[in-house]
């Protein structure tokens, strides 16, 4: 799909913040409030703009600690509809909270969040490997996240270290 | 014995004026929390990739000096950017120096020009910077004050008015520190008649080339027979996101180069070593990156311009850079009265207008390299002190009758 100027300047913004108002967008742009409005809306209704998740870090929570774990799946495709099916029967449960399909050794790449890693082991064990055509897995658990979708989580480059006024 | 200090310092160091600048940063520094539209710098840190290639480079050992002029490799580099992006044709060999910042630059190219007396005819409201540099190369700054009705660019007419038989050169400055004024190419070939007329070279500051939002950059030196009457100073510092770096550039006639390459030895030597190989980084790979930050700077340029207005302070449109220059007439006030007030009442700092020269009297420069967040709040505030101010006088004016 081709988008306008306008619209790609809209997604640019929104990609930064997505809390900033409309009234932001229009001056920002030099268009109005409602054109600002009708273009996010058609950006969504199209599935461009696909949702706003908030990036948390919940590790720094007292009792909200999570333990994120990425599965490596190997899969037997079914005929006629690939590896669409298997991916639907794993993307359904809740735990799972990233699939993609992967060109290499492995097909299915899959993220899962657990509060222990018994229970994300329990997952593994007990629905994902159970799966009809789910062939192996292999299990990596993340240690530390450093950077998430485009975001350094604790990083020192943002720190404004200019004087307060220059010439 | 106490001796007097006074007596032995330089009678033209002396006579420098103090930047206007100075007394209001002490201020402003003073105080926390403040959301400062004070910057003359990018709130952009320098690309990674530059950053690595310097870091490459000094754990590679490249630690000795360079060619005076700067390695070659990154005069070829900025020959192309010039030709690449301003159509202009400038030989590495002899043509380029790299300087330690575009202030360098302008400072090599008045000493090479200038003699005793010599008139640089200088365009205000200006960079701080410009009539002491003229002033310390032993020539004599003529100012030419612009206003808002002509969007702050100099007229024909005007430089006319100002030429004298001592006229030496015209310094340009397009996108402007502080008033974001671009000269497109009508414009520039209007002034280039009159050079040509009158004889005179052009000294052009072009280091916020890149970032122009309107219409398309022109160099001075693309004017058709102004090539031999210019020298082009640019640099890294803006477009790149590199002003602490101190990189800039020149490009000239090769005789003029000649001369500033002469002084340069004797001064400087050459720009640091490590700090040149990042900068061919930032000419090689850095080009989406410098667009990314020239459509945000330009978004936020809309943003400003047009919450000002809102507020109800007058501000023409600036093409290029990171400053709009509103008008604080309306308030009564005068630019370092409206400056020192918003400071303290609402926490915000700008620069007075009259700290680029007296007809940036009534003005105030605000720098929109700050975060979208930031300015939003800041222009809340800005609303909100006008309208105490608008409070104010209406009970005054209650109290008359």
């Amino acid at each position: 799909m081709k988008l306008t100027k306008e619209e790609l300047n809209i997604l640019s913004i929104l990609e930064e913040n997505h809390n900033v108002s409309t009234e932001s967008i229009a001056l920002q742009l030099g268009i109005s409030e409602e054109q600002a409005q009708m273009t996010i809306r058609k950006l969504e209704d199209e599935k461009i703009i696909v949702s706003y998740p908030t990036l948390i870090d919940w590790n720094k929570i007292e009792g909200k600690e999570t333990i994120v774990a990425m599965i490596d799946v190997k899969v037997t495709p079914e005929r006629g509809v690939g590896f669409n099916e298997v991916a639907e029967q794993i993307y359904r449960y809740p735990e799972v909270q990233s699939l993609y399909l992967m060109s290499g050794t492995y097909d299915l790449s899959v993220t899962v969040e657990g509060k222990t890693m018994n229970e994300i082991a329990a997952f593994v064990s007990n629905k994902l490997a159970t799966i009809e055509n789910v062939v192996s897995t292999t299990s990596h658990f993340m240690l530390k996240k450093y950077k998430h979708d485009g975001v350094i989580i604790e990083g020192n480059d943002d720190k404004d270290r200019r004087m307060v006024i220059t010439p | 014995m106490s001796i007097d200090f006074q007596n032995y310092l330089s009678t033209t160091a002396k006579g420098l004026e103090p930047s206007g600048i100075r007394k209001f940063f002490d201020l402003a520094a003073s105080m926390e929390d403040v959301i400062s539209l004070g910057v003359g710098e990018p709130d952009f840190v320098t690309p990674w990739n530059i950053r690595e290639a310097t870091i490459e480079a000094l754990k590679d050992g490249h630690t000795s000096y360079t060619a005076n002029a700067g390695l070659l490799e990154l005069r070829q580099e900025i020959s192309n950017y010039l030709k690449r992006n301003f159509k202009l044709s400038y030989q590495p060999e002899d043509q380029v120096i790299v300087t330690v910042g575009a202030s360098q630059s302008l400072d090599l190219a008045f000493r090479a020009i200038l003699n005793p007396g010599d008139e640089v005819l200088i365009i205000e409201p200006a960079f701080v910077s410009y009539t002491a540099l003229v002033t310390l190369a032993g020539g004599i700054p003529v100012r030419i004050a612009t206003y808002a009705d002509n969007d702050f660019k100099v007229t024909p007419e005007q430089l006319e008015a100002a030429i004298t038989d001592r006229t030496k050169a015209i310094l340009l400055c397009s996108p402007s520190n502080p008033t974001g004024s671009c000269l497109n190419r009508a414009e520039l070939t209007e002034i280039a008649q009159v050079v040509e007329k009158h004889d005179l070279l052009v000294v052009t500051d072009e280091i916020y080339a890149e970032l122009s939002y309107d219409e398309e950059f022109t160099s001075f030196a693309a004017i058709p027979g102004m090539y031999d009457r210019t020298i082009v100073v640019n640099g890294f510092s803006k477009g790149f996101a590199m002003t602490g770096w101190r990189l800039g550039f020149l490009a000239a006639p090769r005789e003029f180069i000649q001369v500033m390459v002469k002084i340069y030895q004797f001064t400087t030597m050459c720009a640091p070593t490590m700090l040149q190989l990042g900068a061919l980084e930032a000419l090689r790979n850095s080009a989406d990156q410098v667009e990314k930050m020239r459509q945000n700077y330009w978004r936020r340029r809309n943003f400003m311009v047009q919450s000002l207005r809102t507020i109800g302070l007058d501000c023409h449109t600036p093409g290029g850079a990171f400053y709009v220059f509103p008008s604080i007439q309306k308030t009564g006030l005068t630019s370092e009265e409206f400056a020192a007030r918003l400071l303290q009442e609402e926490k915000v700092a700008v620069v007075p207008g009259n700290a680029f020269g007296a007809s940036g009297e009534g003005y105030i420069r605000c720098s929109y390299a700050a975060s979208i967040e930031q300015l939003e709040t800041a222009m809340k505030r800005i609303g909100r002190f006008i309208q105490s101010l608008e409070l104010k006088e209406e009970k005054v004016l209650e109290k008359v009758r």
